[in-house]
C-alpha cells in the first residue's frame, strides 16, 4: 500500500509532506494528543534536550572557563531570596560558578551518557538476541543462560563492580580521563540483557513466518536473512524499552557519579554536581544540590512519562 | 522434586565457583597489594619478602584453590585500607546493612502491596490515580536524591531526626543491633524510608497491574456468577492469583534493597557493607571487593534458589510438566 501512494504523488517534498501527515493522523499521534501530561512531558524533556545540547551558546555563565569566576561570588543563594544576585537565578556554588549554568553543562554530561549507553545495550543486547534466536540450538542456551544469571544482579551493582574493575585496571590519570566511556560501557553491559530477551523472543515468532522461509528458499545466506529482513521486523518493541532504559541509564550514571565512582569534578554530571552540593546541605546551602536533584527528577520523569504512553500506545492489547 | 531441587543446588554452585573464579581472577591479575601496603620507601628486598610472606608468589591455580578454601572457611584476606581482616569488617558491618535493607522492604510490602490491591480494584477513582502518579514520582526519584531531600527536610530544617549514622547500638552476641535504643530506631527512620521509596513503587505498580490483569479472567467472572460475595473473589480468588509474581519481585527486590543500600548508607553514612564496598571501590581494596562480591552473589544465589522453590510449592501447573518444564520455560 505504501508503494500505492508513493507512485500517486510524484517527487520527494510531497512525499516526504504525504508521510508526515499520515504520521500525524496515525493511532499515535492520535493518542500523544489526547493526554496532555504526555505533551508536558515531550515540552519538558525537549527544553531540556535543547538546553544541554546548546548550553556552551545558551548557558549564562561558562563554568569551564576559571577567569571568569570571582570567589567574591562564592555561595550566593538564589536570585529571589536575600542576599541573591539577578545575575545568578539559581545562585552560585563555593567557587562562584553559576548553578544554572552548571546544570545546564551537568545534564549535557547525563544525557551524553545516557544516549551512548542505551545505544550501546541496544546493540549489544539486539545483536545477540538475534543471533540467540535466529540460530538456536547450544548457542541459545548458552548466551540465555548468561543473560539469566545477569538478570538476577541488580544493573547498578554490576556498573559499579565494572567500574571498580577499570579503575584497579587502568593507572588514576587515565582513569579520569576514560571515565565517560568507561561509564557508558559500564551501563551499556549492566542493561542489555532486556533488549536480548525481547529481541530473541520475536525473532523466534518471525523466523517461522512465511518471508523468512521464502528468503531462505531463494537461497540467501542466513546472516543476510538475519539482518535484513527479520532484524526490521522485531525492533518494535526495542524503541519502547530503549525509551524507559534512557530514564534508568540517567538515573544509574547519576547513581555512581554521586557515590563518587563516576565522573570526576573536572567533567561534572548532573549526579557529580548534588555529591559536591551536597558537602554544604548543613551549612544551609542548599540550593547547590537541590536544583541539580530537581532537574534530574525532571527530566527522569518527564521520559518515564514518555516510556509509559509509547508502551501503552505501541501495545494493541491495551488499547 | 528432588530432582529438581538437586539440579538447582549443583546449577547454583556452578554459579558461585563462576563468579569466585571471575573475581578471583580478575582482582588477582590487576592492581598491586604489595605497592599498596609496602608504601613508597620500601627496599626491593621489603617488597619481595611482602609478596611471600602474603602468598602471591605462587602459581595461579595454588592461589585460587587456596582462595576457594579461604572463603569455605570464612577467610578472606587483609583489607588493603585499613590491614585489617575482611571478615572482621564484614561481621562488623553485616548487621546495619541487615536491618536496613529488611525494614526497608517490610516497609515496602506492608504499604506498597495494599495500595497495589486498592487501585487494581478501583482503577479509575481520584484516589487510585493520584497513587499511580505519586508512584511515577516515586520510580523517577533516585535513591540518593530521595535521601538528601529527606535529610533537608526533616533533620536540617525540622530537626527531628539524626541526618546520619546509627544511634545507640546493643551487642547481642556478635549481633551490633540497632533496634533496642531509641536512638537506633530514630536512626533508622530516614534511611529505610528511602530505601523502600522506590520499591514501594515498583510492588505497588505491579500488584496493580497483576490484579486487573487477574480480574480479567474467566474464573474470576465464573466465581462471582457463582455468588460469592466480592471480597472472597478479590482477595480469596484474585489476589492468590497475583502471589507468584509478587513473590519473585519480593526476592528479587530484596536483593536490589541489599544493592541500593550502597547508595542509601552513602547518603547516610550508615556503617553497613555498602559503604564499606563503596570505599573500597574508590581506594581499589580488592580484597574487599572480592568479598564483598562473592558474598552478594552468594547472597542473590540463594535468593533466586529460594524464590524457585517457592515458585514450585505455589503453583502447582509447574509441577505438572514435570521438573524439565520449569528450568527455561520462564
Amino acid at each position: 500500500m505504501a508503494s500505492e501512494t508513493r507512485d500517486a504523488v510524484p517527487g520527494h517534498f510531497a512525499r516526504a509532506q504525504d508521510a508526515l501527515s499520515r504520521f500525524w493522523d496515525s493511532d499515535v499521534m492520535h493518542s500523544f494528543k489526547r493526554s496532555p501530561i504526555v505533551i508536558i512531558a515531550f515540552v519538558v524533556t525537549m527544553i531540556f534536550f535543547i538546553a544541554a545540547f546548546f548550553a556552551s551558546f545558551i548557558a549564562p555563565h561558562n563554568t569551564f572557563d576559571v577567569a571568569t569566576l570571582d570567589l567574591s561570588n562564592a555561595s550566593l543563594p538564589p536570585a529571589w531570596s536575600e542576599g541573591g544576585s539577578r545575575n545568578f537565578v539559581f545562585g552560585t556554588d563555593d567557587q562562584g560558578r553559576d548553578v544554572l549554568s552548571s546544570i545546564m553543562f551537568g545534564m549535557r554530561v547525563s544525557l551524553t551518557v545516557g544516549f551512548a549507553s542505551v545505544a550501546f545495550a541496544v546493540t549489544v543486547g539486539v545483536m545477540l538476541g538475534l543471533v540467540a534466536g535466529y540460530v538456536g540450538g547450544a548457542v541459545d542456551s548458552i548466551i540465555m543462560r548468561v543473560a539469566d544469571v545477569q538478570l538476577s544482579f541488580p544493573p547498578i551493582l554490576i556498573a559499579l563492580l565494572i567500574d571498580g574493575l577499570t579503575r584497579s585496571l587502568l593507572p588514576r590519570g587515565v582513569h579520569d580521563e576514560l571515565a565517560l566511556v568507561v561509564l557508558v560501557i559500564a551501563i551499556g553491559l549492566a542493561n542489555w540483557v532486556q533488549f536480548a530477551r525481547t529481541v530473541r523472543g520475536q525473532v523466534m515468532v518471525e523466523k517461522n513466518k512465511e518471508y523468512v522461509q521464502a528468503a531462505r528458499v531463494i537461497g540467501l545466506p542466513a546472516p543476510l536473512i538475519a539482518i535484513r529482513h527479520v532484524l526490521p521486523n522485531v525492533l518494535g518493541p526495542v524503541l519502547v524499552i530503549a525509551t524507559i532504559n534512557l530514564a534508568l541509564a540517567i538515573i544509574t550514571e547519576a547513581t555512581l557519579s554521586f557515590l563518587g565512582v563516576g565522573l570526576p569534578p573536572t567533567e561534572p554530571s548532573l549526579g557529580t554536581l548534588i555529591r559536591i552540593g551536597n558537602n554544604f546541605l548543613f551549612s544551609g546551602e542548599w540550593w547547590m544540590t537541590i536544583f541539580p536533584g530537581v532537574a534530574l527528577v525532571l527530566l527522569v520523569l518527564s521520559v518515564n512519562l514518555l516510556g509509559d504512553w509509547l508502551r501503552d500506545a505501541l501495545n494493541p492489547k491495551l488499547r | 522434586m528432588i530432582a529438581y531441587v538437586l539440579r538447582r543446588l549443583i546449577q547454583s554452585m556452578l554459579v558461585m565457583l563462576t563468579v569466585a573464579f571471575v573475581a578471583f581472577s580478575l582482582f588477582s591479575f590487576v592492581g598491586d597489594p604489595v605497592a599498596n601496603m609496602a608504601g613508597e620507601d620500601a627496599s626491593q628486598r621489603d617488597r619481595d619478602q611482602l609478596r611471600r610472606d602474603l602468598g602471591l608468589a605462587d602459581p595461579f591455580p595454588l592461589r585460587f584453590v587456596r582462595f576457594v578454601g579461604g572463603v569455605l572457611q570464612g577467610e578472606f584476606g587483609f583489607s588493603y585500607r585499613n590491614l585489617q581482616p575482611v571478615a572482621r569488617l564484614i561481621v562488623d558491618r553485616l548487621p546495619a546493612t541487615v536491618e536496613l535493607a529488611v525494614s526497608a522492604t517490610a516497609l515496602a510490602l506492608l504499604v506498597g502491596v495494599p495500595m497495589g490491591v486498592y487501585c487494581g480494584l478501583n482503577r479509575s477513582s481520584a484516589l487510585a490515580q493520584a497513587i499511580q502518579a505519586v508512584s511515577l514520582v516515586g520510580i523517577s526519584l533516585p535513591t540518593f536524591v530521595t535521601g538528601i531531600l529527606l535529610i533537608l527536610t526533616f533533620s536540617v530544617g525540622l530537626g527531628w531526626l539524626p541526618p546520619f549514622g546509627r544511634g545507640d547500638t546493643v551487642r547481642i552476641g556478635w549481633w551490633q543491633t540497632g533496634l533496642l535504643s531509641v536512638s537506633g530506631i530514630k536512626s533508622l527512620l530516614l534511611p529505610s524510608v528511602t530505601l523502600a521509596m522506590f520499591q514501594m513503587a515498583l510492588v505497588m505498580r505491579l500488584v496493580r497491574s497483576e490484579m486487573m490483569e487477574v480480574l480479567r479472567k474467566d474464573f474470576i467472572k465464573f466465581a462471582r456468577a457463582r455468588g460469592l460475595t466480592s471480597r472472597a473473589v478479590n482477595f480469596g480468588h484474585a489476589l492468590r492469583n497475583t502471589l507468584v509474581p509478587v513473590i519473585t519481585i519480593t526476592g528479587l527486590q530484596f536483593g536490589s534493597a541489599v544493592a541500593f543500600a550502597i547508595v542509601t548508607e552513602t547518603v547516610f553514612q550508615w556503617p553497613g557493607l555498602g559503604l564499606l564496598f563503596v570505599q573500597a571501590v574508590a581506594y581499589v581494596d580488592i580484597p574487599v571487593m572480592a568479598t564483598y562480591l562473592v558474598l552478594i552473589s552468594f547472597f542473590f544465589v540463594v535468593i533466586n534458589l529460594v524464590v524457585d522453590l517457592l515458585y514450585y510449592a505455589i503453583d502447582p501447573r509447574l509441577r505438572d510438566g514435570g521438573p524439565g518444564g520449569t528450568g527455561k520455560g520462564r
